[in-house]
């Protein structure tokens, strides 16, 4: 088991002086996730808030080789640095025994829509790679425009709430399963309130041989419109009422990495956030029922996966 | 050994391929450039390549993963046409932002609507602010040429551009020519090592590439992509001079076919360059003072160059094998007209369109031109500036 204090004297790759919002989920994602290996690390980062806010010329955040060249194909890109190592290592140009890691990254617009067919490629063609989604829900760069990780009834900027609309009229798509369903070595589904549990993952994304998949819970107060200071608690609500499932498949094992005790009702995810803040209107009571009740469904179908 | 072959122009790509040898090869399949995408792949299979095949899901993750790959740290190549271009086209731009010397042979075909799998210059001419550097060829023999010697260009370290190589859809890439393809240690000895620049792969440096801009350094970056393109010039010059020297055929900017004492001009790229020739070559026999002038460097535009081969003309009819709907003329004609403007005395200059979709141009089109050329060259007036060739309207 890591402890706290060992990962604390690792150096950072992501260092301070980025300038993402206060409270902040990516950089929490990033300081575990970028401790799970002590390999050399090149990363290729999507077009969005990470991108933006660690690399404003002339300066970066970043104490790691890194690049970005577009918003939907980190995928490509970093199946593109790994395509070259293995050929340069056959041609003798990089020594045997040299390993490097690449870990491609987007955020969930990059993820789930515009970048899902160069990521679902990438993995198919079984780059050895790491893709991590940081999962914000919104496209939070370009100021919270839905995507298809937006829950059921938020309010982004493209799927307003409005006297004739309780915000986002769609249950969002559930990315991890579609990764599964590619049969790479390892996908996982993380939250940063569990720190333990997301550096695991990223340690064994980074050491299995062959594709894997990391998609992560990310906090942003700013999109989601809560208090910053609260973000882990919610972050701990989020795994906890089930609505985040802390998750894995490995060889297309399923297993569920934690049972909370007793699961919380998601209106306790719910109230804190003011892009929800319109469904506790009376006629948006049916956007509540609705969401308790696919959540309970896909929980309930998580642990019969994890069953068989 | 420098032997004889019959191949057609995709298999003369695909023999350049296996020669050099890049590190990295990624390509998706289009008609008419499927051929090369598969012969790398059975060479691959065969062992007959040592560099890493990637076949990606579409065009557009093909030049992402060209991307990586050269920022990585080594040599780069992809083949498309048409479509494939055309859904390249954002990363285009990125792989030139970036100053990566990858390079792409591109089986020049139409765009749709309607879908057409032809050869016109659409896709390319398309591209053409993209910030690549452009090539194009005759003939099978050029295609090989032209694509041996773009690895040199793009990568001098001068220049670090990506270049593409154009050769026409069927008419080059499916006909079969007898070519003289040299020795395959003569032709990587020409190509040479590859030498990365700021190659992520090593790992004893960290780099930061493709941060953001604001509006404090982009137009200064812009301003240093350019000078790569501009710092192309004496560089094709002198690939093309110890390409001559080393395998018999040189090359320069563009050729000059029976100019010497020419009045009128046809300008033309390409395939179509091949029949012009022919029709040239009647037409002297008839009398006629005329001559061929074929663009091979598109981009950078050779302006000078070809205005002064041009300024005494008194009539020149440039061909184009793609539209500019809406301009002022298509692409070469601009170009062309545009180079002249400076000189005191310059010839008519017109814009004729051919070849749209494959779109058959023959010597009696060649000839009809120059006729209109002759009645220019008489009058001194031009009654269309821009017209078609073998159109029914
Ligand atoms: C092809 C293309 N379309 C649209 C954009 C504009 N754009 C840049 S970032 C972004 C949203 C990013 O969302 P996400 O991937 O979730 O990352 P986040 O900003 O939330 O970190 C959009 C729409 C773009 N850069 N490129
Ligand atoms: S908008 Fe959200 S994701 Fe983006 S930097 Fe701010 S808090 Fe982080
Ligand atoms: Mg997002």
């Amino acid at each position: 088991m890591a402890k706290l204090k060992d990962l604390a004297k690792m150096e950072d790759r992501l260092v301070a002086g980025h300038g993402m919002c206060l409270g902040c989920g990516i950089p929490l994602i990033f300081k575990v996730v970028l401790r799970a290996t002590e390999d050399p690390l090149i990363i290729a980062n999507a077009t969005g808030c990470l991108e933006v806010c660690t690399t404003i010329f002339p300066r970066t955040a970043w104490n790691v080789t890194w690049i970005h060249s577009a918003f939907e194909n980190a995928a490509s890109t970093i199946a593109g640095v790994e395509a070259m190592y293995k050929a340069l290592k056959r041609k003798g140009k990089i020594p045997k025994d040299k390993t490097i890691k690449f870990l491609g990254t987007a955020g969930d617009g990059g993820t789930y829509d515009i970048g899902l067919q160069a990521l679902s490629g990438t993995m198919e063609r079984g780059h050895d790679i790491v893709y991590l989604c940081y999962d914000n829900n919104a496209y939070a760069n370009t100021g919270g425009q839905r995507s298809s990780a937006t829950p059921l009834g938020a309010s982004a900027s493209t799927s307003p709430a409005g006297t004739q609309s309780p915000g986002k009229l769609q249950w969002r798509k559930d990315l991890t399963k579609i990764l599964a369903a590619h049969n790479v070595p390892y996908v996982a589904q993380a939250c940063p309130s569990r720190w333990q549990d997301l550096y695991n993952k990223a340690k064994k994304a980074f050491e299995i041989e062959g594709p894997a998949f990391l998609n992560v819970l990310c906090l942003c107060p700013t999109e989601w419109k809560y208090e910053e200071s609260k973000g882990i608690e919610l972050a701990k609500i989020a795994v906890d009422s089930c609505v985040w499932p802390l998750y894995e498949v490995e060889n297309g094992k399923y297993k569920v990495n934690y049972k909370p005790k007793e699961k919380k009702p998601i209106l306790e995810w719910i109230k804190p956030q003011g892009r929800f803040r319109h469904l506790f209107k009376e006629e948006n009571a049916w956007v509540l029922e609705e969401f308790q009740k696919k959540v309970d469904e896909e929980w309930e179908e998580l642990n019969r996966l994890a069953s068989l | 050994m420098s032997t004889l072959k019959t191949l057609n122009g995709n298999q003369t790509i695909a023999e350049a391929v296996r020669q050099i040898d890049p590190d990295v090869l990624a390509a998706y399949p289009i008609t008419p450039s499927t051929a090369i995408v598969e012969t790398i792949a059975k060479f691959k299979a065969d062992g007959l390549i040592t560099g890493e095949f990637v076949c990606p899901e579409s065009e557009h993750s093909a030049m992402s993963v060209c991307i990586g790959s050269a920022s990585a740290g080594g040599r780069v190549m992809t083949a498309t046409a048409s479509q494939g271009l055309a859904l390249m086209w954002e990363m285009l731009y990125i792989a030139a932002g970036l100053r990566l010397p990858i390079i792409a042979a591109i089986v020049n075909r139409s765009l749709s609507a309607p879908i057409n799998i032809h050869g016109d210059h659409s896709d390319t001419m398309g591209a053409r602010d993209a910030g690549w550097i452009q090539i194009y060829s005759e003939n099978c023999q050029e295609a090989y040429d032209n694509f041996i010697q773009a690895f040199r260009i793009a990568e001098h370290l001068d220049v670090r551009t990506p270049t593409l190589v154009g050769l026409d859809g069927f008419i080059i890439s499916h006909s079969m020519e007898v070519i003289q393809v040299e020795d395959d240690q003569i032709v990587k000895e020409f190509v040479g090592e590859y030498q990365p620049v700021y190659p992520l792969l090593d790992t004893s440096r960290k780099f930061t590439v493709g941060p953001i801009d604001f509006t404090d350094y982009y137009f200064e970056h812009k301003r240093n992509q350019i000078e790569g393109i501009e710092n192309a010039p004496p560089v094709i010059e002198q690939v093309g001079k110890e390409f001559g020297e080393k395998f018999g055929r040189a090359y320069g900017f563009f050729e000059e076919y029976r100019m010497d004492d020419a009045e009128t001009c046809i300008v033309v790229m390409s395939s179509a360059a091949g029949t012009c020739k022919d029709a040239i070559d009647e037409l002297r026999e008839e009398g006629k003072r005329i001559g061929l002038l074929k663009p091979r460097v598109f981009r950078p535009f050779p302006d000078k160059k070809i205005a002064e081969a041009l300024k005494n003309m008194n009539a020149v009819a440039v061909l184009d094998r793609c539209s500019s709907p809406g301009a002022f003329g298509a692409p070469l004609f601009t170009e062309i007209r545009n180079a002249l403007y400076d000189y005191d005395q310059r010839p008519k200059v017109v814009n004729y369109v051919y070849g749209l979709g494959g779109r058959d141009i023959r010597v009696e089109h060649f000839k009809e031109v120059a006729e209109e050329l002759d009645k220019i060259a008489g009058t001194g007036k031009v009654e269309k500036i821009y017209s078609y060739v073998n159109l029914r309207e």
